[in-house]
């Protein structure tokens, strides 16, 4: 008898903290962690994941990639091009809203890509071609274009960073190098200044005007539903914590638990793995083009021989179902993907790596890999490198460092013995290496490209020649001689694909696959 | 003993000069460039260079220290460069989770650990006393966030009754409020316990050799009387004084379990600002816990008077 009062006791004791816990709306609010904290606002600002996400939840965008990357119109109506493909109309949705009441009208627009156009790498290649971008009237306007572009769509509709995403006219007016001062949007959420508290917490409410495309949702296109009335995104940094949370129940989805700690929530009756993002990530190893050795071509190639993308991916990954060994530069699975030349960053070769070597005159000066010891999947990146170069007849000199200090370093041109460098290894979220385009890593414009800053006149013409090429097939071709030229060159190493599924409670319904995690469609069930 | 505060007072500014240039130099000395990693990992280094000018970085260190010193003495104390909010703003939204958490952490602290090294003086080589210095020792030994991580499995994730982690202000609830520093400040406050009950009994024993303790006791005195009021009040100074220590060690402590338990107070605001390199950020909070300490010593050195009437200042 003592003994079931006492368990009831304990069972009324837990009932009662639960609740106190517990608010009303718990049902309604979906609690998120996602990859790292949000503390930039501008999507146009920062290419950072996080700030990406925050803009899928507040703006919406003229169109949109669907679960298999076909762009589909999301903001716009009705579109048409020109039969000699200079002018592209687009007429906007009757309905559309911003947050404050006001109609977006096509100003908005127009204001909204002049900005995004200044900052991001594809926007920038697709104003290359745009001779005029001009209003019709309130829900129309045109882009001129001076010479057909074969991704004036796939531009619009980029999916990740950074987005175009379209913001009021006077807030899209600001300059593009300084941060955006408010946040309102036309998107399926609006953000609520007054309860996010940077650091703890960031909030957002169901817009209730807003008026979701009649199609079903698909990746990112679609009717953007929304069934809770409240999506928070709760800063929380340590893993274990997330962890933790989650099995507790004080948060619904965590957007990218690391691989060690997912067999202990796949052991959790309540938890629920989500391939969420079925591209998943590509790691990349980077070369510096402008200091000693690596600006020989050849000791770049002999880097590539000695290197190979499974032993990467099991010292970073481990389990084989969350990586895959990909010879194509543009993800495995995908419209450009080809195996063509990849096949030397499957197998080290390292007698051909240090035949290489010699033929180049490397004279044995230490290669300075950059480690990153604070981002934990690419930590053990470096130490790959570090062995299977020097199995190829390398000297290397693995330096470590955090994550900030790298990103720092990687700046600086100088010599890679005076606070330089020669190696860094990153990685990018499959949906922005899918074209020679939107690919940064295959910009060979010297300084106008990504930290390495190759420079191959020929590499460029052939992105260039992508970039103006309309027919599919022939873009295919091209994209083939885009990935046979960076092996050739050895302008950087594809070093495998990795999957990082998110973890959320049983009573989460509908997360979407796409390859940004978004907070549309997505039901909670029970508290 | 106005003049001493004034004196104490003023004695700061040079402090907090020092400690201004101090920080100020070592970030700028130290790697990391907060506009590449407001940029972003997929930025060009043009953008980092716009970045970089944008927020002045570009400038000599001796005009952006100008520009910055010149702010604070005005009392502007400038913005972060991520969250785009005033660094005063910024302290006043985490400041109520650090001063609360080390409020009931200094509370329990206190409240345990007096009477548990007063039990073991008074009990001195007997088992009481032995299991005192026992989880004394063990108090020292074991890691903060070990202690943490310990309690929430246990008491979160195997009996489900307490949270993991987070933080609710006293204006949301009382009831959300406190359950959720009951772990935290148990964490924390093991090493205070573990140091307090410590010097308590050596200082309670020493003052039991005294000779008015002897005379107490020969007066007739109960032995509760004695200890309490003869022996612990002589025996306070060095207590006090370990209470004060331990209140200036609570600033680092609390960085770390604010990070376990993810509490968005002033200790996790400086992970993240160190973490992003975001100046401003850093050196005022820095700056803040300098005086803090500051104000702390002051503190104790007037508790002494209080305690002690031979003391006088």
């Amino acid at each position: 008898m003592a003994i079931v009062s006492t368990s009831l006791k304990r069972a009324a004791a837990v009932g009662l903290l639960t609740a106190f816990m517990s608010g009303g709306a718990m049902a309604q609010t979906l609690r998120v962690v996602q990859h790292g904290n949000l503390t930039i606002l501008d999507p146009i600002w920062t290419t950072a994941y996080v700030t990406r996400n925050h803009g899928y939840l507040i703006y919406d965008t003229l169109f949109s990639a669907d679960e298999n990357y076909v762009t589909k119109p999301q903001m716009v109506d009705k579109w048409s091009v020109s039969q000699d493909k200079l002018t592209w109309s687009f007429t906007l949705r009757d309905g559309l809203e911003w947050h404050d009441g006001q109609p977006v009208t096509s100003e908005d627009c127009v204001a909204s890509l002049k900005r995004w156009a200044a900052r991001d790498a594809m926007g920038l290649k697709l104003w290359d071609f745009v001779k005029e971008l001009k209003t019709v009237d309130a829900k129309t306007f045109e882009i001129v274009l001076k010479e057909p572009y074969g991704l004036v769509l796939e531009s619009l509709g980029k999916p990740s960073s950074q987005v175009p995403f379209m913001m009021p006219k006077r807030i899209a007016e600001t300059n593009p190098m300084e941060q955006i001062k408010s946040q309102i949007g036309s998107g399926p959420f609006i953000y609520k200044t007054d309860e996010s508290k940077p650091g703890e917490k960031h909030v957002y409410i169901k817009n209730p005007k807003y008026k979701p495309r009649a199609e079903p949702a698909s990746g990112l296109a679609g009717g953007k539903v929304v069934k809770v009335a409240r999506v928070e995104l709760v800063e929380m940094p340590d893993t274990q914590i997330q962890a933790n949370a989650l099995i507790a129940g004080e948060i619904d989805i965590v957007e990218a638990p690391p691989h060690d700690l997912l067999p202990i929530l796949k052991a959790e009756k309540k938890i629920v793995l989500a391939d969420w993002n079925p591209l998943g990530q590509q790691f990349i190893i980077r070369f510096n083009h402008v200091v000693k050795p690596f600006d020989n071509p050849k000791i770049r190639l002999a880097a590539l021989y000695a290197i190979n993308q499974e032993d990467y991916l099991k010292a970073t990954v481990g389990d084989p179902a969350y990586y895959k060994v990909c010879a194509a530069v543009f993800i495995c699975g995908t419209p450009f993907a080809t195996d063509k030349g990849g096949e030397i960053l499957l197998k080290s070769n390292f007698e051909k790596s240090k035949e290489l070597l010699k033929e180049a005159g490397y004279d044995g000066t230490p290669v300075v890999v950059m480690q990153s010891t604070t981002l934990p999947i690419l930590t053990n990146t470096a130490p790959v490198t570090k062995s299977l170069l020097e199995r190829g007849g390398f000297k290397v000199d693995m330096q470590s460092m955090d994550w900030q200090t790298l990103v720092s370093r990687r700046t600086k041109k100088d010599p890679a013995d005076k606070g330089g460098w020669n190696i860094l290894h990153t990685f990018s979220v499959s949906a922005d290496v899918l074209n020679p385009i939107s690919t940064s890593y295959l910009v060979a414009a010297g300084d106008k490209g990504w930290f390495g800053w190759p420079t191959d006149p020929e590499m460029e013409k052939l992105r260039d020649a992508f970039a103006k090429e309309t027919d599919p097939a022939k873009q295919k071709e091209l994209a083939e001689k885009v990935q046979l030229r960076a092996l050739e060159t050895a302008q950087y190493g594809w070093i495998g694909q990795w999957y990082g599924p998110g973890a959320h409670r049983d009573n989460i319904k509908g997360w979407l696959k796409a390859p940004v995690p978004v907070f549309w469609n997505i039901e909670k069930t029970g508290s | 003993m106005l003049a001493f505060i004034a004196r104490r007072l003023i004695a700061t500014i040079p402090v907090l000069l020092f400690v201004a240039v101090f920080v100020f130099m070592l970030l700028r000395l130290t790697p990391g460039d907060p506009a590449a990693i407001i940029a972003g990992d997929n930025a060009t280094a043009d953008q980092v260079d716009a970045i970089r000018a944008k927020l002045g970085l570009d400038e000599p260190l001796l005009t952006q220290f100008m520009i910055w010193s010149g702010g604070v003495l005005s009392g502007d104390f400038g913005e972060s460069f991520f969250f785009k909010k005033t660094v005063a703003e910024l302290i006043s939204q985490r400041i109520e989770p650090t001063l609360m958490l080390s409020l009931c952490t200094i509370i329990l602290a206190v409240l345990i650990a007096v009477p548990v090294g007063v039990l073991a003086a008074s009990r001195q080589g007997g088992w009481v006393d032995r299991i005192v210095m026992g989880f004394s020792v063990m108090g020292f030994s074991v890691p903060t966030f070990v202690i943490g991580y310990l309690l929430i499995y246990v008491f979160a994730i195997l009996l489900g009754w307490l949270p993991v982690q987070g933080y609710r202000r006293i204006s949301e609830g009382f009831g959300d409020f406190i359950i959720r520093l009951i772990m935290p400040s148990i964490t924390l406050a093991v090493i205070y316990i573990a140091l307090i009950s410590r010097i308590t009994r050596a200082s309670v024993i020493e003052t039991l050799g005294e000779d008015y303790i002897r005379t107490a006791r020969a007066k007739g005195l109960p032995g509760r009387v004695v200890l309490l009021r003869h022996a612990l009040r002589n025996a306070a100074v060095p207590i006090i004084t370990v209470i004060g220590i331990g209140v200036a060690l609570l600033i680092g402590g609390v960085v770390i379990t604010e990070s376990v338990y993810n509490i968005p107070g002033l200790g996790r605001l400086t992970v993240d600002a160190v973490l992003a390199r975001d100046f401003p950020v850093i050196q005022i909070v820095i700056m803040m816990f300098s005086f803090t300490f500051v104000l702390i010593n002051l503190v104790i050195d007037l508790a002494y008077s209080v305690l002690d009437p031979r003391i006088r200042y």
